[in-house]
């Protein structure tokens, strides 16, 4: 691959409990595209996520980050490293305004005033909502606009790589088309993104590469645009045809 | 059919698992068997009587904590009311069978209904909150039984007589048999002894039960059970009932030996603290544990502290250290042991033994 | 857009006032029941007073439970760790303290800041030793803060011998203002002050600090704060040490308010701290602060309407509680 890895995962076992959940997965993350991952449910693809951002411990294998080791960091220091994460239930604090939120994720800042006010321009002209209900409680907005939270949070501050766990999930298809322009965005300031999706036309619109898992492995990767162009490899993989799914 | 047969069904097929328990077990239980011969005098034979009626309490609480996974304090709150119908039954309608069984019966409607509501009413929550609740009933209770004199005999508590063949008065032989003067109190030992015995074996079946096997697979992983279909509220509730009841019992049987009733005998906040210290010291969730915890703890609290005075007396002279091992503190070591059990023995003695037979029979394989 | 503009464009969230009105409704709803309005006065300082005495010993309790799920049941020690510094401290300083006057005053102080930071170290040690091995499983949480709390007390025994001691009050605080016909003890009102204080440097500190963002997020979602890159563990050490020291401070000001200190002095208010903060909601600082109140206020009137109840007002207060709001007051709302 040209561009150098930006994360690279390599013979990945994850144990929660007694369950086995990955079995040795194999992904790289090359830097400044967007990397979807796909798969059916349970097939890894979160845990895949938790064991990156450390939440969960791999118990075999390697995960380099710009060559350096996360097995021994813990989550905190993880996300130090740059590493932001949008977890499937959004992580949202809704007993705290969205201005809460924000500044939370604002690490540099120590209070509201200090977050740097370009980059909080352009986050609302992306999601317009969030100025909207700025002193508002994150509990009271509706899911999409919690999603758009969500993923405000993850790109407040530049981050060099963001893990997104299925945000389309339970979203009307006018918001989603909003997180596709926004995520295209970010794709345009070649921000690396590692994308879970079960939407395989949000994946399709934005994916340069991707990986499919299966019980708990990574069994296809290669660029969107051959799996976009081949129906039978689809329909092997995901169970779907780009045609029957739109 | 062979004695090692019926001896696995009356175990409930629950069997001490470890050459080493089997050995303690016998050992204690051939002990209380013939205690009032074997250790004469009085003490002795208290020492015995009150490590039966701890048996029966902590393997009730047992059932509760080691197999359902819940922790309560307000176990002695039913003992207490076991202890409290007996007395004041044979106080109001006079000493006798009668009141005895009136008096228990009462006790334990009061014990079903009460944990019955709490259970319902708090099991719905989560664990921390049912623990702080149980702990504000159950000191609510003991305030209570202080204040309702008129009733209960306030501070001073109720001193009454028990059935005729269980007052120390009773005298039907006239010598001695085997060497020992048999009284009504020999009587009410081994009335003590028969009824614990039977209880525990009772509890042995229950948790051995398909009962009892839902309450574990509960305690492991309640989302789990729900999921499969086991209303964990029910189960749950039918532990703490079931458990309240057998507490109630022992508080009943208590009674009976002590002929005297008052807030400190079963309501005290020391005996639920030496109720967890047992379970967690002998093992939970194994029974045998609280028969090898409860043996283990009587004979420090009655014999540790001539130990510890023995070791004051060795440091007198030292700056400070002596007040360390004054018998008076003894709570402390017991506290530091419970602690470092719950830590790296949290399977307890009985769990620990048998962790040690399974390991000398997979080095003989 | 600069933020002057931001403030003012948007909706606010409305703030939740009933457990308010509720506090307020009791302390009305007594004065026809007491019937005398400078008995209700003196009923209702006292009631406030041990309402923020109980506040200050809960408060470190509920953020640690709230932010961690760790449930201290050995926070009784603190108590009585910082109720024995007191006694040691005014006894010692006690030919400064009979100048009278402000002297007394100081070594009262004095006393209060010995037994925070002795409080406070130990919580340091507890958390260190006994609590930190046991994070999310909460039945050895139980367990082994009990047994902790068994061997602290012990120990304090062993220190200062297992008798009560008595702890009487320097004259300065002795007495009552007359306001009317209402008799307000002194004690109580520098009790009440000294909560109030408490309880606004805590709110101000959750509320305007990014600290206290970090606390409230964390009472919500442990795991999201820690994958915005904080270390919440450090941050946790920080509330438990300071919720030791508040409940030494506490300590102090229960046993100058008994005048007397015992080794069984964390036990007893152990149960009233469980009810409080159960009341108020786990994790919420208004809501532990209210439930104390509530509590104090519901002693004090019972004690004088029908003492015979006033031990079962806390329990019915709980119950009248959890039947109106199950999570208590403030629930938090956790992930």
């Amino acid at each position: 691959m040209n561009p150098a890895p930006l994360l690279q995962l390599r013979g990945v076992h994850t144990h929660i409990g007694a369950y086995h959940i990955l079995h040795g997965v194999d992904l790289v993350v090359p830097e400044g595209e967007v990397t979807t991952l796909l798969g059916r449910n349970g097939a890894g693809k979160t845990t895949t996520l938790r064991t990156i951002m450390g939440l969960w411990r791999a118990s075999q294998g390697d995960l380099q980050f710009r060559g350096q080791s996360l097995q021994p960091l813990t989550t905190p220091d993880i996300a130090a490293l740059g590493i932001a994460y949008v977890p499937e239930n959004m992580g949202i604090f809704s007993d705290l305004t969205v201005k809460e939120n924000m500044l939370l994720a604002a690490r540099a800042a120590r209070h509201a005033d200090a977050i740097d006010r370009d980059r909080l321009q352009w986050i609302f002209g992306l999601f317009p909502a969030l100025q909207k209900f700025w002193l508002y409680p994150a509990g009271k907005l509706s899911g999409g606009q919690k999603q758009m939270l969500a993923v405000a949070r993850a790109i407040c501050e530049p981050r060099d790589l963001i893990l997104i766990d299925e945000p389309s999930k339970g979203l009307a298809p006018s918001i989603i088309q909003n997180l596709i322009t926004a995520l295209r965005e970010l794709k345009r300031q070649r921000t690396t993104i590692l994308l879970v999706e079960q939407n395989f036309m949000m994946a399709k619109a934005l994916g340069d590469t991707v990986a499919v898992m299966d019980d708990g492995r990574v069994v296809h990767s290669g660029a969107m645009a051959e799996l976009a162009a081949d129906d039978h490899l689809q329909q092997r993989l995901l169970g779907l045809s780009l045609g029957a799914h739109q | 059919m062979s004695a090692g047969r019926v001896l696995d069904r009356v175990l409930s097929h629950d069997p001490p698992r470890s050459r080493w328990l089997v050995l303690l077990l016998l050992l204690i239980v051939v002990g209380l068997a013939v205690a009032p011969f074997a250790f004469p005098g009085a003490k002795a034979l208290s020492v015995a009587a009150k490590l039966l009626v701890f048996i029966l309490l902590v393997a009730s609480f047992d059932l509760l904590l080691g197999y359902t996974g819940i922790v309560s304090f307000a176990h002695t709150m039913f003992y207490g009311i076991g202890a409290y119908g007996v007395a004041i039954a044979s106080t109001r309608m006079g000493p006798g069978w009668t009141a005895v069984l009136l008096g228990t019966l009462a006790a334990l409607a009061v014990s079903l209904v009460l944990s019955l509501v709490i259970g319902l009413f708090s099991l719905r929550v989560k664990a921390i909150f049912y623990a702080m609740i149980t702990l504000a009933v159950a000191t609510a209770f003991q305030t209570l039984a202080s204040q309702l004199s008129d009733f209960t005999g306030g501070e001073d508590g109720l001193t009454f007589k028990g059935p005729e063949w269980l007052q120390p008065s009773f005298e039907p032989f006239d010598g001695p048999i085997l060497g020992l003067d048999i009284d009504g109190r020999i009587f009410t030992y081994y009335l003590l002894f028969v009824a614990v015995l039977l209880l525990f074996l009772a509890l042995l079946r229950i948790v051995n039960s398909p009962f009892g096997r839902v309450l574990q697979a509960i305690r492991e992983n309640d989302f789990r059970a729900e999921a499969i279909g086991f209303r964990t509220v029910v189960y749950r509730t039918w532990s703490n009932v079931l458990s309240a009841l057998f507490a109630c019992l022992a508080g009943a049987l208590l009674a009976l030996w002590l002929r005297y009733v008052g807030p400190d005998t079963t309501l005290s906040f020391e005996i639920m603290l030496d109720i967890l210290l047992i379970v967690v010291i002998g093992g939970m969730g194994t029974m045998y544990g609280a028969v090898v915890g409860a043996a283990l703890f009587v004979l420090a609290q009655n014999y540790l502290q001539d130990l510890l005075k023995l070791g004051a007396e060795a440091l007198q002279g030292v700056p400070v250290l002596p007040q360390f091992v004054s018998p008076d503190r003894w709570l402390l070591w017991l506290g530091v042991l419970f602690v470092l059990s719950v830590y790296h023995f949290p399977t307890g003695v009985v769990g620990r033994l048998r962790a040690r037979a399974v390991q000398l029979l997979q080095r003989a394989a | 857009m600069n933020p002057t503009e931001l403030r003012a464009a948007l909706p606010r969230a409305a703030f939740d006032w009933k457990p308010l009105a509720l506090l307020a409704a009791v302390m009305l709803l007594a004065v026809p029941a007491i019937g005398s309005g400078s008995t209700w006065v003196t009923l209702t300082v006292a009631g406030l007073a041990m309402g923020f005495i109980v506040f200050v010993i809960a408060s470190g309790l509920t953020l640690v439970f709230g932010l961690m799920d760790v449930l201290n049941f050995g926070h009784g020690v603190f108590i009585a760790l910082g109720a024995f510094m007191a006694t040691s401290v005014m006894g010692g300083l006690a030919g400064f303290s009979a100048q009278g006057g402000w002297q007394s005053l100081v070594v009262v102080f004095a006393a209060m800041l010995v037994a925070m930071a002795v409080a406070g170290a130990l919580g340091w040690a507890f958390e260190r030793v006994i609590v930190r091995p046991v994070y999310g499983l909460h039945l050895k949480q139980i367990l082994i803060t009990m047994g902790g709390m068994i061997v602290g007390e012990e120990i304090i025994k062993v220190i200062w011998g297992p008798l009560q001691i008595a702890l009487p009050l320097p004259d300065i605080l002795r007495g009552a203002y007359l306001v009317g016909d209402a008799a307000i003890e002194k004690y109580r009102l520098l009790a009440s002050a000294i909560g109030a204080v408490v309880f606004i440097v805590l709110a101000w500190t959750l509320a305007r600090t990014k600290i206290g963002l970090l606390i409230r997020a964390g009472v919500q979602d442990r795991e999201m704060v820690e994958s915005l890159g904080y270390r919440i563990r450090r941050l946790f050490v920080g509330v438990f040490v300071a919720g030791s020291a508040l409940a030494g401070l506490g300590g102090v000001m229960w046993a100058l308010y008994q005048q007397s200190v015992s080794a069984q002095i964390g036990a007893q208010v152990n149960v009233l701290l469980f009810i409080v903060i159960i009341i108020g909601g786990l994790g919420s600082t208004l809501g532990c602060f209210i439930g104390a109140l509530l509590v104090g206020l519901m002693a004090n009137y019972t004690g004088y309407l029908a003492p015979k109840v006033a031990l079962f007002s806390n329990i019915g207060l709980m119950i009248a509680v959890l039947l109106w709001r199950p999570q208590g007051l403030y629930p938090v709302t956790n992930r």
